[in-house]
This record gives structure tokens, C-alpha cells and sequence, in this order.
């Protein structure tokens, strides 16, 4: 497929991005550079400092709400591009209002309460949706064990083990390429 | 009983048992988990009622921290 080919199939779908950190920021990114023809993201947190050593966040925007600052971004990227926000806390309750017409729903939360709520609730309310998620990603090196494996409609992206604390933080390089490797999985999910 | 747990074939005593059973005997004691059987989502309040049977195909997903 050539690249006009790949873009003007991406920009009749819709992808939905729940997060807008380390995984949601730079897949958000990757997404808008390809054409996709609307990406949807939900995040209620602000922007810190420490963002910084993953995010697709800039110093002055420290302070700035993520659902604000994540769309001036992605403009800068594509200022035709059509990026839909929500300054909200995801909840079993909103996810289905939300993320409704959205042909795929990435998941890219921090926390593992989060990540189950939201995986819980996407297959219960629509089992046949497309869901990619990203599990594991803390830490540098050991690039070969990040890989993505499917089970039905849930596309699991990261190393499955790597679980993040002080002496295991999460920094850019294998965030960055969760991120990336969710982003290619919702490429692969919408042009086969 | 004979299942394909997270894509290993494993063998069981019991005809059946419960996802929570399964968890207690698979030492399984992670907080968050997403269990699906034959593909279909098991959620976290029907561990103890909902049952597995021979050949079923079941997967058991740790979620960890980290985005």
C-alpha cells in the first residue's frame, strides 16, 4: 500500500484513546501523523514535571490540563487534523458515551485498577470492538521482550512483566515504544 | 479435566471448577485480573460462580501498573 493509499482508508475511522500520559500522548502522536480521521481522548489529569521524561508534553505546558494541552499539540502536528478531548475521569459510566462511535479503544492508563475498569467495561459493553492495551513497559533496555499478542478482540502491546516503581520508573525510550507498537496494532486492526 | 490455560494445555482433577478455584489452585494472587473463557469475559463479581469445564479455553491476564 502506498502512503496515499494507507491515509485515505485511515481517515474514515474513528480511534479512541483512553489516557493521555505516556502511552496516550505518544500514540495520539503516531495516529495523527498516519491521517487517522478522528482520535477521541479522555484524560482528567494536569500536566507535571515528571511527565516530562515520557510525555508528549513541553515545559511550559507544566501546570496545563492534559485534555487541553495533548489537542494544542496534536494540531501543531496536523491543524486540520480532528482531535475530540474530554477533561473527564473515565468511569464505567462514561466509557460507553464516549468512546461509542470509535472503530478502535487504546488503552493507556497508568494505573492497574484503571486498566481493568476500563477493559472490564469495553468488553462487556461491546465484545466485538477492537481493544488495544498496553501492559508492561517499565525501565530501559530488554527491547526484544516487548511484543504484542492477541486474544480475540483484546491486543495485548508491552512485556507483560515489567511493573513500574522508584527503582523501576517508567522513561521514554520503552513507554515510547508500547506507545508506537499500540499505534501499529490499530493500523494493522484498521487496514486489514 | 483438560484446559488451555494462557496457551498451555494443563490437567486438573476436578470435572470442573470455579475461575476463583482455578486462581486458588494456580497460586494466582494477583489483585487485578482479567479472565476470559473461550474468549468471553468473565467479570471480577462471577469468579466464584462462574465455572470451567473440560476444554475450555481460558485466559488469565495480570494487569500491572505503567503508561
Amino acid at each position: 500500500m502506498t502512503f496515499n493509499e494507507i491515509r485515505s482508508i485511515l481517515t474514515t475511522k474513528t480511534v479512541g484513546i483512553a489516557g493521555a500520559g505516556g502511552l496516550g500522548s505518544n500514540c495520539a502522536s503516531a495516529l495523527v501523523r498516519v491521517g487517522i480521521g478522528k482520535i477521541i481522548i479522555a484524560d482528567f489529569d494536569i500536566i507535571e514535571e515528571s511527565n516530562l521524561n515520557r510525555q508528549f508534553y513541553f515545559k511550559s505546558q507544566i501546570g496545563m490540563k492534559k485534555a487541553i494541552a495533548i489537542k494544542e499539540n496534536l494540531l501543531l502536528i496536523n491543524p486540520d487534523a480532528q482531535i475530540e478531548t474530554h477533561d473527564t475521569f473515565l468511569t464505567p459510566e462514561n466509557i460507553p458515551e464516549i468512546f461509542n462511535n470509535c472503530d478502535v479503544i487504546v488503552e493507556a492508563f497508568d494505573k492497574a485498577e484503571q486498566k481493568q475498569m476500563l477493559i472490564e467495561t469495553v468488553l462487556s459493553v461491546w465484545p466485538e470492538k477492537p481493544l488495544v492495551i498496553g501492559l508492561g513497559m517499565a525501565g530501559f533496555g530488554d527491547s526484544n521482550n516487548i511484543k504484542m499478542h492477541r486474544e480475540g478482540n483484546l491486543f495485548i502491546c508491552g512485556d507483560e512483566l515489567s511493573e513500574i516503581s522508584d527503582l523501576n520508573p517508567p522513561i521514554a525510550p520503552r513507554v515510547g515504544m508500547v506507545a508506537n507498537m499500540q499505534a501499529n496494532t490499530v493500523l494493522e486492526i484498521l487496514l486489514n | 479435566m483438560e484446559i488451555t490455560l494462557n496457551n498451555r494445555i494443563e490437567t486438573f482433577d476436578a470435572d470442573e471448577m470455579t475461575v476463583s478455584e482455578l486462581l486458588e489452585i494456580k497460586k494466582f494472587t494477583f489483585k487485578m485480573l482479567i479472565v476470559k473463557i473461550n474468549n468471553q469475559l468473565v467479570k471480577r463479581e462471577d469468579f466464584s460462580h462462574s465455572v470451567i469445564k473440560d476444554g475450555d479455553i481460558v485466559m488469565v491476564l495480570h494487569l500491572i501498573s505503567g503508561g
